[in-house]
């Protein structure tokens, strides 16, 4: 698969600004998510609601202007996920973590730039927790598959 | 100049109260995290989130059939990544003092290591099985107007919100 040149450098300059402004934000300290859950700070709304209505204009106005993005020929469309019960269940999952530890994933890879070297017990747990269900959710789509009948 | 103005709104004793720390830091940050993502999806028309790189990477060590589906992506997402580390140690030399000196520049957390184990864990397992998480759920599907991701936004911000007074309320220390 040939990718255009500047696909990779593109990535990586929107992955600088995005940590920038994770660290700027304060989000990549867990004590400040922590305070933010507690009530004491209700500033890192503006992170997410900021964050979100920039990228809302991004995906509202684009696909208005353009068909598809020039450096994958990709269409222009906004961030769609069917919904079922995992959302309930995998967010319900999420929140004990982020309310136990204050931190998410692009919050704990801002922290490790900005030097929070214990932040990779977080990053460590979070890579064991994706580990475990992938094994458990491979083994469950491969049962599935073996328990369909073949239809021949 | 945004506290400022934020203070003459909402007086200067509610502002003290809801935000100790001022709302401009957030403002500007929460902004930028939407402006990478917003450059991102104007060359490439990806919706990028950053938890997918936990799959994504485990792909190349794990032959698990679950993270297949994310190798055609998966040295991008390390690059996207590499960028968040390298943009959030930007701000810190900036921002945190003496570049040169290791000790003095930037903080590390006081929150305990079995907090951030554990609790890595579950974000490690619920972002996965739920769809998303802050960055894909909060700024990209909340952006996008997704139904799911508003769902899924609510959800992991009420329990949260539960699990932390939980845990606070129990004396459990940081």
């Amino acid at each position: 698969m040939s990718r255009h040149p500047l696909f990779l450098p593109l990535i990586l300059v929107g992955g600088l600004v995005f940590g920038f402004g994770l660290g700027f934000s304060h989000m990549a300290r867990p004590e400040v998510v922590i305070d933010f859950l507690l009530f004491d700070d209700f500033g890192l709304l503006f992170v997410m609601f900021g964050g979100s209505i920039v990228a809302g204009i991004a995906f509202w106005t684009l696909p208005k202007l353009r068909e598809s993005a020039p450096l994958t020929g990709r269409p222009y469309g906004r961030r769609l996920k069917s919904f079922d019960r995992n959302v309930l269940i995998g967010g319900s999952i999420f929140g004990v973590g982020w309310g136990l530890s204050g931190i998410c994933p692009g919050a704990a890879y801002a922290s490790l730039g900005i030097g929070n070297w214990p932040i990779l017990y977080a990053i460590g747990g979070m890579f064991i927790g994706a580990y475990a269900q992938g094994v458990w959710r491979s083994r469950e789509a491969d049962d599935a598959a073996a328990a369909t009948p073949v239809d021949d | 100049m945004i506290d400022a103005a934020a203070a003459d709104l909402l007086g200067a004793g509610t502002m003290e109260a809801a935000f100790p720390n001022g709302i401009s830091r957030y403002a500007i940050g929460g902004l930028l995290v939407g402006l990478g993502t917003v450059l991102i999806y104007l060359g490439t028309g990806i919706t990028a989130g950053a938890s997918t790189f936990l799959e994504s990477t485990l792909s190349y060590v794990s032959g698990q059939s679950r993270f297949k589906q994310y190798r055609p992506s998966r040295d991008w997402r390390v690059v996207f990544t590499l960028g968040i580390v390298g943009g959030a140690a930007i701000y810190a030399l900036i921002y945190q003092g003496d570049p040169w000196s290791l000790a003095g520049s930037g903080w590390t957390t006081e929150v305990s290591p079995w907090r951030l184990f554990v609790g890595g864990i579950l974000v490690g397992i619920g972002t996965r099985v739920g769809k998303g998480c802050t960055s894909g759920h909060g700024i990209c599907g909340v952006g996008s107007v997704s139904r799911t991701s508003l769902v899924g936004v609510a959800t992991f911000l009420v329990v949260a919100i539960v699990t932390a007074n939980l845990v606070s309320a129990l004396g459990v220390g940081l």
